[in-house]
């Protein structure tokens, strides 16, 4: 039986660490993930956040050691999103006594949800605030930081601020704090969290970190993986780095191969990048996760993809690959398309297409060959390679 | 007079409908909606607007 862990003096950790989740709507969890809830004591007690369905026994078992269940007053919705919301029929049954605080969306989608026709809400907007007795709740909605219900909530006596997704990671692990971990491998999972879950909001994201910065904490506690209490200003200035997509001396060479020919432009291109302080990485479709791919992209200076024709467009995996880029929306990136055909072509060309589509600045017209590669073209793709790799050194 | 994307959550705002659901009525053009406006779909402010 998991014992209560007390981040603060009355204030619990009652959620979930979910040890068995690799795939996360299509996000590779490999450390697997946890679904941070909380539990304040108070006059008024609150429950800040579910955990996704089908753990919503354990979570009541981790309220019910601390306080009779019943005695909730409020259950806290930062986000309706099903991972954090998806045991509130569960919660709201062991819980009669609670009314759900949410921002007027969160309310909206907790109904589409759960019906909850019968759940008593108290919605909440911008400089919001309530006192729970000794403690006061002041509410941040975040909108799209990452749906529009998004909320967080600062308890300033407690110098705490609940962030909801941003800032999280998925990490499972035995350990609570960002102090007990490694702190490469949490700052990767966070890095690859912000890269997969709201690269594409770092515009809006932008917007809602000095705020937090101007804020009194010594703890920032997320709603998946690790709480920050030592390296908060790491984080937030990663974050502020990754707001800008800020790139790097990093070229990736991204391609999938049919007969090996697209491949050995990709050497080549590789080859010619390959200099002293650069970072190069030879990303092959076949074998590689997206999830891992668009963590590389974020930082990166260079992003250079191709694709053979196959069925006059480009392969479905390069297809998938690009697909996902472009509603990440990276910024700040240079790059080309490259690829072999057959005859008429257009694998390159469609590839060309989506970089642009996604803002990636393009550097050159697609370059192709016929079948196999002559020594010439590989000589281009090394001579690009090149110039690409000065490029991002220079940034 | 121009439509406007919102970067965030992709609604787009026409000036020839206008937002009635927020009091705005049909022709407003985006650059005459008050400051406070925010995006009816996801709540982000106007700021996050592009012309398209």
């Amino acid at each position: 039986m998991p014992k209560a862990i007390e981040v603060k003096d009355g204030i619990y950790y009652v959620g979930h660490k979910d040890w068995i989740v690799r795939n996360f709507h299509g996000y590779t969890t490999s450390r697997g993930s946890s679904y941070n809830a909380y539990l304040i004591r108070d006059e008024k007690n609150v429950l800040v956040d579910t955990v996704k369905a089908p753990y919503a026994e354990e979570l009541i078992e981790n309220v019910s050691r601390i306080i009779d269940p019943s005695k909730i007053d409020f259950v806290l919705s930062n986000h309706t999103e099903p991972d954090h919301s998806g045991s509130m029929p569960a919660v709201m049954e062991a819980m009669p006594n609670a009314t759900v605080i949410a921002t007027a969306a969160g309310e909206k989608g907790l109904k589409k949800y759960y019906g909850g026709d019968d759940w008593k809400f108290q919605v909440v907007k911008n400089g919001d605030s309530m006192s729970i007795g000794k403690r006061s709740l002041v509410f941040v909605p975040t909108p799209m930081v990452h749906w529009p219900d998004s909320l967080a909530t600062y308890v300033p006596e407690e110098k705490l601020i609940f962030t909801m997704d941003a800032f999280g990671q998925h990490f499972a692990t035995s350990s609570y704090y960002d102090d007990e971990v490694d702190y490469s491998e949490l700052m990767l999972e966070a890095k690859k969290y912000y890269a997969n879950i709201v690269m594409h909001l770092g515009n809006v994201i932008k917007k809602v970190l000095p705020a937090v910065e101007a804020l009194d904490i010594d703890m920032m506690a997320p709603s998946h993986g690790l709480i920050w209490r030592k390296h908060i200003p790491d984080i937030i200035a990663r974050y502020k780095a990754w707001t800008e997509c800020k790139p790097s001396a990093k070229v990736l060479v991204i391609y999938d191969s049919m007969w090996h020919s697209t491949e050995m432009m990709a050497h080549a291109i590789y080859d010619g990048a390959n200099k002293t302080g650069i970072n190069v990485r030879l990303i092959d479709l076949k074998s590689n996760d997206l999830t891992d791919i668009v963590t590389d992209v974020l930082d990166a200076g260079a992003v250079i993809v191709g694709s053979p024709t196959l069925n006059n467009g480009m392969m479905p995996t390069v297809s998938a690959f690009l697909t996902y880029m472009k509603g990440l929306k990276p910024t700040n990136k240079i790059g080309f398309a490259f690829g072999s055909h057959g005859w008429a072509g257009g694998g390159a060309k469609a590839v060309n297409e989506e970089l642009v589509k996604t803002g990636i600045e393009i550097v050159r017209d697609p370059l192709t060959c016929v079948f196999r590669p002559e020594q010439q073209v590989l000589d281009e793709c090394i001579q690009l390679g090149s110039g690409i790799a000065d490029r991002v050194a220079a940034l | 007079m121009d439509k406007y994307e919102c970067q965030a959550c992709g609604y787009v705002y026409d000036p020839e409908k206008g937002d009635p659901d927020n009091g705005i009525p049909a022709g407003t053009s985006f650059e005459a909606l008050p400051d406070d406006w925010t995006c009816p779909m996801c709540g982000v402010g106007k700021d996050m607007f592009e012309k398209i």
